[in-house]
């Protein structure tokens, strides 16, 4: 691990050194909390003592609380876990007792309270911390992000502020005036960074929500004047054919979560014309690698293989390897080395060289990332491979215009089966024990499938 | 003939995806059809596979379907 910035300061510290005014905000669909000391309310918050060098658990499924949590949080508590809404609270216990979480902060609501944890729980705070220097933020924190590979027991990256907030050096220009906005959860890293970029730019932050349709967040954002908005490019998609592009007026248009492809980037350039509009590369492990602002896809060559500079890159058997001061601390427990002995961190993704950009060519063992999220074929496989007329599967990804990729498999059945009803019973195993994304689209029956030295599936042609 | 595979594409995946279908005029938004993203990426897919056209594979500049209108014409022309 390595040392933290000797002038690290707090998330609180440094949203408040980027000026406190009574326009900066932070809202979501149910509220708006205001970004400037002595907001109705403030006051020391309660409890923050039982929470200094604590390891602490946030658990909503708003976004708004979470975030006050975090301002409160940062500089105090030893460690915050990070939990998104859509966890499945089965894992939850194996990964608090991993985390060491000693204490919950909670509006009552999130997986904490569905995994019906029995912890010592504070309420999220509602409004921001006072802006005094009584809280003494002298501690590093760790925030533990989960990764959006989650297959089983996900695996929980710890990263600190200054892991976290050093993309932020981009040369990306953005003036205080930002309001900022996201598609994604901020306890993810992807919607972390935009987090980021609204507190510590002094700028505002519109929060997404769950249970609100895309047409409905599109006008909240227009409404709130968001010039900065990110999101994956099946959420632009779905924007796009919600027919809401013209409620708001976005100066500044960012993807990432998937390989952004030309038709998307053209998509968005129509729509809104006056934004500019870029696509980035990141992973909670590697962090923030770069962002492509020519509106093309891919990314030019000349940035691979460059040294001194923030972020270096490598291709090496294929896939993307990073170094940088952006890369995550580790896996939390005995998750495995995150980076090489050199350094670099292999993000797993695969890309080739056409002409003089290279091009995201899908992920190294099969993994299908369906909407920015995540699939492990063996997951889907071993549901499929239940079924007592099922030989073997496999399972892997297809192409499409609208998710990026969706899920199919090919099944070797019993000769004796009757395919359309195996597969219908298939189908109805999966759906029983998947999330709907992880479900295969279509089944194909074939008649055998290669199986290599090792033992495993052939996987060359997924 | 697209027409009628589209809508019946759309009604088996509805029916085994368990989503109610709005009523399928050309004017309908198709983010109000009650098909999620997920439904739409099976409804390409299968479509690319019955009618062997996947008009957003295109080289040809492609804008995104709002209505169902819009997604019905965007095949019917891939096909002309």
């Amino acid at each position: 691990m390595r040392t933290p910035l000797p002038d690290r300061r707090s998330l609180w510290d440094l949203t408040a050194a980027a000026g406190l005014a009574s326009a900066r905000f932070v809202s979501d669909a149910s509220g708006r909390v205001a970004l400037a000391p002595g907001a109705a309310g403030s006051g020391p918050a309660p409890g923050i003592d039982m929470l200094r060098g604590r390891t602490v658990l946030i658990s909503s499924d708003r976004q708004l609380p979470a975030l006050l949590a975090l301002l409160m949080l940062d500089g105090i508590a030893r460690r915050i876990l990070l939990c998104p809404p859509d966890l499945d609270p089965v894992h939850l216990p194996v990964i608090a007792a991993a985390a060491g979480v000693d204490i919950i902060v909670s509006d009552g609501t999130g997986p904490a309270v569905r995994a019906a944890l029995d912890f010592p729980t504070l309420d999220c705070p509602t409004v921001v911390p006072p802006a005094d220097a009584e809280a003494r933020r002298g501690e590093t924190t760790e925030w533990l992000l989960f990764t959006s590979g989650t297959t089983g027991r996900p695996k929980i990256v710890v990263h600190t502020l200054a892991t976290l907030s050093a993309p932020l050096d981009d040369g990306l220009a953005v003036s205080s005036s930002a309001i900022w906005s996201t598609f994604y959860d901020v306890r993810r890293y992807g919607g972390l960074q935009i987090l980021l970029r609204g507190l510590l730019g002094g700028g505002s932050l519109v929060l997404s929500q769950a249970s609100e349709s895309v047409g409905d967040f599109l006008t909240r954002a227009g409404r709130s004047a968001v010039t900065h908005i990110s999101g994956t490019p099946s959420h632009w998609r779905r924007a796009l054919m919600s027919g809401g592009a013209d409620r708001m007026a976005p100066r500044y248009v960012r993807l990432s979560g998937e390989p952004a492809d030309q038709a998307i980037l053209n998509n968005l350039a129509h729509a809104w014309s006056n934004a500019n509009v870029a696509h980035a590369f990141a992973s909670t492990e590697a962090g923030v690698a770069f962002d492509v602002r020519d509106g093309k896809a891919g990314f030019p060559a000349t940035i691979i293989g460059r040294t001194g500079t923030p972020v270096e890159m490598r291709v090496v058997e294929g896939s993307l390897r990073i170094r940088s001061n952006r890369v995550a601390l580790g896996y939390l427990g005995e998750g495995g080395a995150l980076a090489g002995a050199d350094g670099f961190v292999d993000t797993g993704d695969m890309v080739e060289l056409r002409g003089d950009r290279y091009f995201f060519v899908g992920r190294r063992e099969g993994v299908i990332n369906v909407g920015g999220q995540k699939v492990h074929p063996e997951e889907v496989e071993a549901v499929i491979n239940q079924h007592p007329a099922v030989r073997i599967a496999r399972v892997r990804g297809r192409r499409s215009p609208i998710t990026g990729a969706i899920v199919v498999a090919d099944i070797v059945i019993h000769p004796s089966g009757d395919f359309e009803t195996i597969s219908g019973e298939v189908l109805q195993a999966c759906r029983n024990s998947l999330p709907p994304h992880k479900v295969p689209v279509m089944l194909r029956q074939v008649d055998r499938l290669d199986i290599a030295g090792s033992g495993k599936i052939v996987r060359s042609d997924a | 003939m697209i027409r009628s595979t589209i809508l019946a594409q759309i009604n088996r995946i509805a029916e085994q995806q368990m989503k109610t279908l709005a009523e399928l005029t050309d004017d309908l938004p198709l983010l109000q059809s009650g098909l999620d993203s997920l439904c739409f990426a099976m409804l390409v897919a299968s479509l690319d596979d019955t009618l062997d056209l996947d008009p957003f594979a295109s080289e040809a500049e492609v804008r995104l379907p709002v209505t169902l209108g819009d997604f019905i014409k965007l095949y019917e022309n891939a096909a002309a």
